[in-house]
């Protein structure tokens, strides 16, 4: 089987990140950027796939130069190969710009399943999954804790707030994934040592039959029109038991949603 | 002149550092705390391919080197000093003696395993009657027809005592060279066999987590084909790996008196004393200045005597130095961590506490401080 999966370079969640201030897109340059952490399940799945029935496994990643460093980092987990969409139009595409450009590189690849984490950790938008099933036109399995392949069905467990749904796809398909779904592997030596050598394929717009004014900030159909920074944490609510302290303590948690 | 790390090796420490941070750090307290072997996590080193980082991929290795090693060993020893100790004795002592000195049959057989972390194996010198006089051995072999019968006692024994222990090689008396000195030889001696006893888990005071036991020998019979490398040359195998283990000991200490700059720095910006954090007194910023320093200093020496063995130059003395420098500078930087960290430095559930407790052995594990000293002396001729 012959799997491709997205992988994206964003800047480190445990960071301090922040928006560039003209344009809000994120500022890139001053974060240290690692692969997006949805993704690094979706590789995993990805290369358990492989070892269990074979195959090839490739990185599709657009993003600039700089991402190289997440490409080869993933690499060095496993994959065989990657391909890299790098044009400095596509600089601030939103999410369905960047679908378009993926759709034309998937384009270019024989690829049987799709696989990426269901949200990055800085736009968390979540919708490349299904915009991208949409221009490819084959199912979207997405959101999945679980994925069984069986000859050509591909079934996943969607997880959600309440549980789970089981949805089912045959052929090829778009399966996005949770942080449920693996336990992502650590690179060996072996793997780094092997990672220089794989082939890493470049592709610009060009390359991929796009025309420039097609992506980037200012084609873009969404627009970020203002951002603040979030406020400082308030003080919380303290709840004094008088003999009543459980049951408010029960009230909170129903009003916040957590039971 | 170049003291930096390729590509690799820092893609290397990187992968070692999060794995320490993401699946050692928040469960290491609690096997500490409980002198609990961590085998979760010795597992899950063994999958990322910790255990095979100096060895060949025709033996089932990660195709690394020594140094490689050492990096790994310094950035598991950041977060936690068991960890490390388990990978450092099951790689430098558990395979590299079957590897540099075994026979086919006993690498073959053994390796692919202990590279992969599913066994791990130890090595038995140490005696309740003496640790760096080696040569003062008391455990005897004696071959009878094609078997050897091994009698008598180690000590302070690494990994031998776990489930996945594979085996332990010991060194023994086999014989009496001209000159009257004994002739020393290893031996392996498989976990389970008769007359082959492990005793229960010394209460250590630091490396909690690591496995640690005394070893019994009585009428213990193995077959002769178990002899690692020459008889007789059992002592001089050892010295070698015993040069080597130096370095081994001088990253992990290095990954100690650095994890104790780590906690202070986060410590220092988070405590609040008379109204500001301890981080803006100069008398914090400098003892944790002094300390990474230290930690700087010891990490170059390490390096240059990797960079020496690797070269095939002589290292001994670098070793030494390496070794006896990194820790030291262990030792004084845990004793400042916990000083920085005031009460909360004396409880066990920081991380602090921990370094403080594990530091000590450093000063007297592979070679005491005093016997580096010696070893650098006689290098000056003296």
């Amino acid at each position: 089987m012959k799997i491709v999966v997205l992988v994206k370079q964003v800047p480190d969640s445990g960071a301090e990140r922040t928006l560039k201030s003209d344009d809000f897109t994120v500022d890139r340059g001053s974060a240290s950027n690692v692969i997006n952490e949805m993704d690094e399940y979706a590789i995993e799945e990805a290369l358990r796939i492989k070892e269990a029935q074979g195959g090839e496994v490739t990185i599709l990643t657009v993003g600039p130069d700089g991402a190289t460093e997440s490409i080869r980092k993933a690499l060095s987990m496993g994959p065989d190969a990657a391909v890299h969409v790098v044009d400095g139009a596509i600089a601030g595409s939103d999410a369905v710009q960047t679908s378009a450009v993926l759709a034309a590189a998937l384009g270019t690849l024989e690829w049987d399943l799709v696989l990426c984490g269901a949200e990055a950790t800085d736009g968390r938008v979540q919708v490349i999954p299904h915009m991208l099933a949409e221009r490819l036109g084959v199912p979207a399995l997405t959101g999945a804790r679980k994925l069984t392949i069986d000859g050509d069905s591909r079934t996943i467990e969607r997880q959600t707030d309440e549980g789970y749904e089981v949805v089912r796809a045959d052929g090829k398909a778009v399966v996005s994934v949770w942080d449920t779904i693996n336990e992502p592997r650590y690179p060996s030596f072996k793997g780094i040592m092997a990672a220089k050598k794989k082939p890493v394929t470049t592709l610009s717009l060009a390359d991929l039959g796009l025309a420039p004014d097609t992506v980037g900030l200012a084609n873009a159909y969404s627009a970020v029109v203002s951002a603040a920074p979030r406020p400082a944490r308030q003080a919380g609510t303290r709840v004094t038991d008088e003999g009543e302290g459980g049951v408010q303590l029960v009230e909170f948690l129903a009003v916040e949603k957590f039971v | 002149m170049e003291f930096r790390l390729t590509e690799e090796q820092s893609a290397l420490r990187e992968s070692v550092r999060e794995f320490a941070t993401e699946v050692v750090a928040p469960v290491i307290g609690d096997h500490y705390e409980r002198g609990e072997f961590p085998y979760g996590i010795v597992k899950r080193m063994g999958e990322m391919g910790l255990f095979g980082l100096p060895f060949g991929e025709d033996v089932g290795g990660m195709g690394g080197d020594y140094f490689a090693l050492c990096l790994a060993l310094e950035e598991l020893a950041r977060v936690d000093s068991s960890v490390a100790i388990t990978l450092e004795a099951g790689v430098s002592l558990g395979a590299m003696p079957i590897h540099r000195f075994g026979t086919d049959a006993q690498k073959k057989r053994y390796l692919p395993r202990l590279c992969r972390g599913e066994a791990i194996a130890a090595f038995g010198l140490t005696e309740p009657g003496g640790g760096s006089d080696a040569g003062a051995t008391k455990t005897r072999a004696v071959l009878d027809g094609d078997t050897w019968v091994i009698n008598g006692t180690k000590c302070f024994i690494t990994n031998s005592g776990t489930d996945i222990t594979d085996f332990v090689t010991v060194t023994a008396v086999t014989g009496t060279r001209e000159g009257g000195k004994p002739e020393i030889s290893a031996i392996l001696v498989p976990a389970g066999t008769p007359g082959f006893t492990v005793g229960p888990e010394y209460s250590k005071v630091g490396w909690c987590a690591s496995d640690t036991r005394e070893l019994s020998f009585v009428d213990c019979r193995v077959p002769a084909e178990n002899l690692v490398g020459e008889r007789g040359r059992g002592y001089a195998q050892f010295l070698r790996i015993l040069d080597e283990g130096r370095i081994a000991i001088a990253a992990l200490a290095v990954g100690l008196a650095q994890g104790c700059v780590d906690e202070s720095v986060k410590y220092a910006k988070q405590r609040v004393a008379f109204g500001h954090h301890i981080g803006d007194y100069q008398a914090i910023q400098f003892k944790i200045a002094d300390m990474e320093l230290r930690a700087h200093t010891a990490r170059l020496a390490y390096y240059d005597a990797a960079a020496r063995m690797l070269a095939g130059e002589p290292f001994k003395k670098q070793a030494a130095m390496a070794k006896l420098y990194a820790s030291e500078s262990a030792v004084t930087n845990a004793r400042e961590a916990t000083q920085i960290h005031g009460g909360y430095g004396f409880m066990n559930e920081f991380p602090v506490a921990r370094m403080w407790r594990d530091s000590k052995i450093l000063e007297i594990g592979e070679g005491t401080s005093e016997v580096q000293r010696l070893l650098i002396a006689r290098d000056l001729g003296l």
